[in-house]
């Protein structure tokens, strides 16, 4: 029988090695996996490499790992926030890289990864600095640039309701990234607040079918009231 | 010269937004256009982090912070509201599905260059979110800005000394002062506020103008 449920976010997160890349869900704090993140930080593995929206909020989830110095690398499109203070005292004095991604062209070269394609030519970016050094070319008469995929080791997801086969669907806009990093990411975990039955969930609605889904973890977490903005 | 608010530009903005149109409004000022839509005109609006059909702030107490904008301020959903993740979202705006997008900026050159992401200030921290999606991806990209710095300098201009957000991609400006469209022949400017003289206006900018 096939279960990919998992008992613990510790035991979900257990092997990720130092050095690996794992792309976080969530917009700001909208669908991030706050409970995953706090077990990889307690798992220690260091030199990563973030793939996520954002370069963290506050001082919890991805912005405890920075704090905790575990991360060697952020892709992200879009660090600075009024909350982001973490992120900003670590890129100021040099201690961690920044890859800058206009956000669209992040969301596809995560969807080209999982979709096997192996480069694409884009509009966004174009004659500006985060195009600077990239091949481009004329398509019918516009201009565009060449980016590549995004692969990662794994994905840390949020999502609301997951079945043992690794079906999820997810809830209003903190589904964001979820469906894509799923995708591309050799191995997924997606904390849910609700695990459900085989069939509860209507195949007309999966949103995430679980072929892209290696491991659940079912939390029962409430939506946390974060005020953050920006 | 009586200058515009920022609820009277707002307002002058909402006046060409059509029935039915797809709408992409930024954050900050080009905000402040849904509260101006009459609730007799259905637009769509769409925020870039995965909701179409998104409708207006909640009542204080009813905030679900899964149900946020691209700012991450709380929203709520109109009924026929969709969501969807970001590679589709992105794809509304990339494959020119999107009617149009309302930004604020920096700049705007006469060509229609825009810089609104980066002062390419030593210290800054970079932060380009969906800003250059949207300038390459909608059908018409509006901006909405006031049309002098605190200096008083013009964000008209012929080149942009700021770092570019997408190059030829803005077609009307929305000022405080007047409105700019941006057409082959060079910029066209119209609806002068109450005192303000063509030359007058010509002069503030200091770019060539037509006067439409």
């Amino acid at each position: 029988m096939i279960s990919k449920f998992v008992s613990s976010a510790a035991a979900a997160v257990a092997d990720v090695q130092d050095g690996a890349t794992v792309m976080i869900g969530g917009f700001g704090t909208a669908g991030q996996p706050v409970d995953l993140i706090d077990a990889l930080l307690e798992q220690g593995a260091k030199d990563l490499v973030i793939v996520n929206n954002n370069a963290g909020n506050g001082e919890v989830g991805l912005a405890a790992l920075l704090k905790a110095h575990r991360v060697r690398k952020v892709i992200c499109s879009f660090p600075r926030q009024l909350d982001s203070q973490v992120f900003d005292g670590l890129y100021r004095s040099g201690k961690v890289e920044l890859e800058l991604v206009p956000q669209g062209n992040l969301a596809e070269r995560i969807r080209a990864a999982g979709a096997g394609i192996g480069a694409f030519f884009t509009p966004t970016g174009y004659g500006t600095l985060l195009a600077e050094g990239k091949e481009t070319r004329e398509i019918n008469g516009r201009q565009y640039v060449l980016e590549y995929p995004l692969h990662a080791d794994y994905a840390l997801i949020k999502a609301e309701s997951g079945d043992r086969w690794g079906n999820l669907v997810y809830r209003k806009t903190a589904r964001n990234f979820g469906p894509i990093m799923a995708s591309a990411a050799k191995v997924t975990v997606a904390q849910v607040n609700q695990a459900v039955e085989l069939g509860d969930l209507d195949p007309e609605c999966v949103v995430t079918p679980g072929i892209f889904v290696q491991r659940v973890v079912a939390l029962g977490v409430a939506v946390r009231d974060v005020t953050s903005r920006a | 010269m009586n200058k515009l608010n920022r609820d009277q530009m707002a307002k002058r903005v909402a006046r060409d937004i059509p029935e039915g149109a797809y709408v992409n409004l930024g954050i900050g000022l080009p905000t402040l256009v849904a509260n101006h839509l009459p609730v007799e005109r259905e637009v769509l609006l769409h925020t870039e982090n995965g909701l179409l059909g998104m409708g207006p702030a909640p009542a204080t107490g009813e905030e679900d912070w899964e149900l946020i904008n691209a700012g991450k301020q709380p929203v709520t959903a109109l009924p026929g509201a969709a969501f969807f993740h970001h590679a589709d979202s992105f794809a509304m705006m990339r494959g020119g599905h999107l009617d149009i997008c309302v930004l604020g900026a920096f700049q705007v050159s006469i060509q229609g260059d825009l810089a609104n992401w980066h002062t390419g200030a030593q210290d800054a921290i970079p932060a380009v979110g969906g800003a250059m999606d949207l300038a390459s991806g909608a059908k018409d990209v509006f901006v909405m800005m006031e049309l002098l710095t605190k200096k008083g300098d013009s964000k008209l201009v012929r080149s942009c000394s700021y770092p570019l957000t997408g190059v030829r991609c803005v077609s009307r400006i929305y000022t405080d002062v007047a409105v700019f469209d941006i057409r082959e022949d060079g910029v066209h400017a119209y609806d002068l506020v109450d005192g303000l003289s063509f030359d007058e206006l010509r002069h503030l900018c200091g770019v060539p103008l037509h006067q439409a």
